[in-house]
């Protein structure tokens, strides 16, 4: 699609995505929001950028084969769900670090959900942007 | 040797073959002292199944039989096959099928049996179609699986079928439980079903004729399975369960009438031959024939016969095929009518020929004398029928001398040998070292039966009996019937030789007419079930999505209708709650969508309109609180709106061809209102039933205390039920890497 406009649109339109995404992400737990749909989201900003720009600049700028990150975050979450059996606990059990906690206020908390969460949205991205992409050069 | 791979795979099958050898010669005294050596380790414990292996006399026979021949054989094949570039992977596969050899002759339980059975039918499946190049030997590595692996599959259900009846799957202890299963009414089934699976391994009639088709396997494979070991698993089995299923009138009949007739019918057709490999693998289904037919009885003298002439055969036979094997190799061919005088070119090979073919034809002092004095002894020993049984065993004995003579003088004393090969010259010590010490151990045994009689075949022939026996091997019997069957043996057998030309011309003229054989019948079965199985396919994979379409969405509202009527599913709607008025805005919009999508001509129109359609169900989802869930929805459908778009860009517009007829127009839209009234009668039930919230509650109570969220989705997602994600992702990952696959490796048409 030989459109300036919409390839100049693409990408400032890409990089709120993304961001939102990963705002998304972050918030997912005690918000609307997670793993899987950032995922998607961010998904849907690579998509947008690859049907302006095309599969080869897409695949620029994901740096790495899109296969690689989906099976990364596979990767990803089976550590997640890994990582409580360090501890004796059953698998994919969250283990969770308070940090700066008070008697009141449990502060920032980090546990494997959030890493099981990236591990997701990694899989989701990259299994998406992937199918795009094959498809996109197929054509 | 060229490769390393090669090496390790000659070194270590050698060295765990005589390892494995050594050790099983180390327990024959206790062996034979009546002291079985078991292993037992658990493996499946919920089904009963454990790895358990029992080393008795039948056992360590056959035992000392593989490992020791697998010795000479993998020996001889790092001489035969030398910078041959997949020597490495034959040595591996006769590795392999040495210990599924084994494994299936120490099995102690029934379904381990069974799955070294069915790994000795896979490994030989590799071997004999070694040479993959060629198209006959991968027709004949296929029949050798198709008809063997058919007959494990019916033995399995026989083995089952026992195992029930007498409530173990310890083979030792069903061995024991003859009574129990002879009085059984499915005795004749259960029978029936273990003999199939017996009679498809050891080539007996009328599953007779893949073992000769399997002669396209190289020659040390044919001589390790084809002669010495697979083949006799069928044998092993038949010895092996006599006890639990013989001595009825229904086995005696069976095993004598069936090794009879595989007897005899072999030995017509081994003289036909004039490749002398072909000559000895019909020889070998004559023995197996010979074997089975001595099975049949529980005398004891019969079954003493059967144990003897098995290892005579193995030694010989073995022996044989690898001097055959010899023959081609340095000269090239393997037709008896091009092949003489050999002696001067090949003496080593010569002297092992004659030593092996003087076994076969039972001349004394070598030990198929005493195999063969033993079988006529037993054959007239047997009550039933002593002159049928008696008069095969001559007539197939009268074959082995002709075949005997026919190595001796015609191929290597007699004649000169019309070859390509300039000069033919003796092979390496490698490859008549294996068949020089089997065709000797033919001769010392022969010599000192009492080497083998008291340690190996009494304890094997204890186990096929059932009870204690002393076993007394000698060479002179003194002038009895069975010399004098002997002495007619040889004079029957060297008049047929002196004949032979004339007898194969007229046993092919007869053979020319003769309306079925079992090759032929295989085929006619093969390509009956290839052709079946592409019109089924044709007819269910027509490869038209909207037939797939179709049937899916047919069957779907059909089978939901039928449900439904059966089983009276109330739908009271009176119950169904008040909508939003913005939610009935949307519904309408979506209406009016779904139509659009139904009537227009643009692809792009019907997608968008699609598109409408999928953010409505996002924003319903919205309306009612799923937020998530919206997202989800709102995400996937713009995915796949932009993903259709792309695709559908590169396509022409609709022509109107591809447009169903006015008939299947309506046919379509009758399906597509279907499914929606049935999918929405769905909904509304599910609406006015009382709704079950109590997992929702936990959820709701448990997601801030326990998984520190508030947002109970993606806790659900993230922590409570997380396997499921997990599960889900990996799809999602699959799925890709299929698609990518799918689209990446299609050759590009287009593009040069």
């Amino acid at each position: 699609m030989n459109s300036i406009i919409f390839r100049t649109v693409s990408r400032l339109l890409m990089g709120l995505m993304l961001l939102f995404s990963l705002f998304l992400l972050w918030r997912g737990h005690n918000e609307p929001g997670g793993g899987f749909i950032g995922g998607l989201v961010a998904a849907a900003g690579l998509v947008v950028y690859g049907l302006a720009d095309g599969p080869k600049s897409m695949r620029l700028i994901l740096r790495f084969d899109p296969a690689a990150i989906a099976l990364t975050g596979l990767f990803v979450a089976v550590v997640a769900g890994l990582m409580p059996l360090l501890g004796g606990s059953d698998f994919l059990t969250g283990l969770w670090l308070f940090i700066g906690s008070t008697p009141t206020d449990k502060g920032l908390a980090l546990g494997t959900p959030l890493l099981f969460d990236i591990g997701v949205y990694l899989a989701v991205v990259g299994g998406v942007a992937g199918m795009v992409v094959a498809i996109e050069e197929s054509i | 040797m060229p490769h390393s791979s090669t090496r390790a795979g000659f070194l270590v099958g050698l060295i765990s073959a005589a390892a494995l050898c050594t050790w099983f010669v180390i327990q024959v005294p206790g062996i034979a002292a009546g002291q079985a050596k078991v292993i037992a380790v658990d493996w499946v414990p919920r089904l009963g199944v454990e790895l358990s292996f029992r080393l008795d006399g039948l056992s360590v026979l056959f035992c000392l039989l593989i490992s020791g021949i697998g010795v000479l054989v993998m020996l001889y094949t790092s001489g035969y096959f030398k910078n041959h570039r997949d020597q490495g992977r034959l040595q591996w596969l006769l590795f392999a099928f040495m210990l599924a050899m084994l494994g299936l002759v120490t099995a102690d339980n029934i379904l381990l049996l069974f799955v070294f059975w069915e790994l000795t039918t896979i490994t030989s499946f590799l071997l004999v179609g070694f040479d993959h190049e060629n198209r006959k030997a991968r027709r004949s590595a296929l029949q050798a699986l198709l008809i063997t692996g058919g007959g494990g599959l019916v033995l399995l259900v026989g083995l089952l079928m026992v195992a029930e009846i007498a409530g173990t799957y310890k083979v030792s202890e069903l061995v024991a439980s003859g009574e129990l299963l002879k009085n059984h009414d499915a005795y004749a089934v259960v029978l029936g079903l273990i003999l199939i699976g017996a009679f498809t391994k050891s080539a007996q009639f009328p599953f007779h004729f893949w073992l000769p088709n399997a002669m396209a396997a190289p020659s040390p494979v044919s001589a390790y399975l084809h002669s010495a070991t697979m083949v006799k698993a069928g044998i092993y089995l038949l010895a092996r369960f006599q006890p639990a299923l013989g001595g009825t009138d229904l086995w005696f009949y069976t095993l004598s009438i069936v090794g009879a007739i595989t007897a005899v019918w072999s030995s017509i057709m081994a003289l036909k031959q004039t490749d002398l490999k072909l000559m000895l693998a019909w020889t070998t289904v004559m023995a197996l024939g010979t074997l089975t037919l001595f099975l049949g009885s529980d005398v004891r003298i019969a079954a003493l016969a059967a144990m003897t002439f098995l290892i005579v055969h193995a030694f010989y036979k073995c022996a044989l095929f690898l001097v055959i094997g010899n023959i081609d190799y340095a000269s090239g061919t393997r037709e008896v009518d091009r092949l003489g005088g050999l002696v001067r070119a090949l003496p080593v090979t010569a002297v092992i020929a004659m030593m092996a073919s003087f076994s076969m034809a039972g001349f004394p002092p070598f030990l198929g004398f005493i195999g063969k004095e033993l079988k006529y002894e037993g054959a007239l020993a047997i009550a039933g029928e002593p002159y049928l049984i008696a008069a095969a065993a001559l007539a197939a004995n009268a074959m082995m001398v002709t075949v005997a003579l026919t190595i001796v003088i015609r191929v290597f004393l007699k004649g000169e040998t019309h070859s390509d090969r300039e000069r033919i010259s003796e092979v390496s010590w490698r490859m008549w070292a294996g068949p020089f010490i089997l065709a000797a151990a033919g001769l010392l045994a022969g010599v000192f039966p009492d080497l083998l009689a008291k340690s190996i075949i009494q304890p094997a022939l204890s186990e096929v009996l059932l009870r204690e026996t002393t076993v007394k091997l000698s060479l002179w019997h003194g002038i009895n019937v069975p010399l004098a069957m002997s002495i007619a043996t040889v004079v029957i057998g060297a008049i047929l030789f002196f004949r032979v030309g004339h007898i194969r011309r007229q046993i092919i003229r007869v053979m020319r007419f003769w309306p079925v054989t079992g090759d032929r019948t295989y085929q006619r079965a093969l390509s009956g079930t290839e052709r079946f199985a592409r019109n089924l396919t044709d007819r269910i994979q027509s490869g038209s999505l909207s037939q797939y379409l179709t049937i899916i969405f047919s069957v779907f509202a059909i089978a939901v209708t039928i449900v439904w009527i059966t089983h009276r599913v109330p739908l009271d709607i009176t119950k169904l709650t008040a909508v939003p008025p913005l939610a009935l805005v949307i519904s309408a919009l979506m209406i009016g969508a779904t139509i659009a999508v139904a009537i227009s001509r643009s692809r792009m129109l019907s997608i968008c309109a699609l598109g409408i359609v999928g953010s409505g169900v996002a924003v319903l989802f919205l309306i009612f609180g799923a937020i998530d869930v919206a997202i989800t929805q709102l995400m996937v459908e713009t995915l796949f709106v932009v993903l259709i778009a792309a695709v559908m860009l590169k396509l022409p517009m609709f022509t109107g061809q591809e447009h169903p007829g006015a008939g299947g127009r309506t046919r379509d839209a009758s399906i597509a209102i279907g499914c929606g009234i049935v999918i929405g009668l769905i909904t509304m039930a599910v609406g006015v039933s009382p709704l079950d919230l109590s997992i929702t509650d936990f959820y709701e109570q448990a997601s801030l205390p326990l998984a520190y969220g508030r947002n109970i989705v993606n806790v659900i997602l993230v922590d409570f039920r997380a396997l499921d994600t997990l599960g889900e992702v990996a799809v999602v990952a699959i799925a890709a890497l299929a698609v990518i696959a799918l689209l990446t490796v299609r050759p590009q048409k287009h593009s040069s």
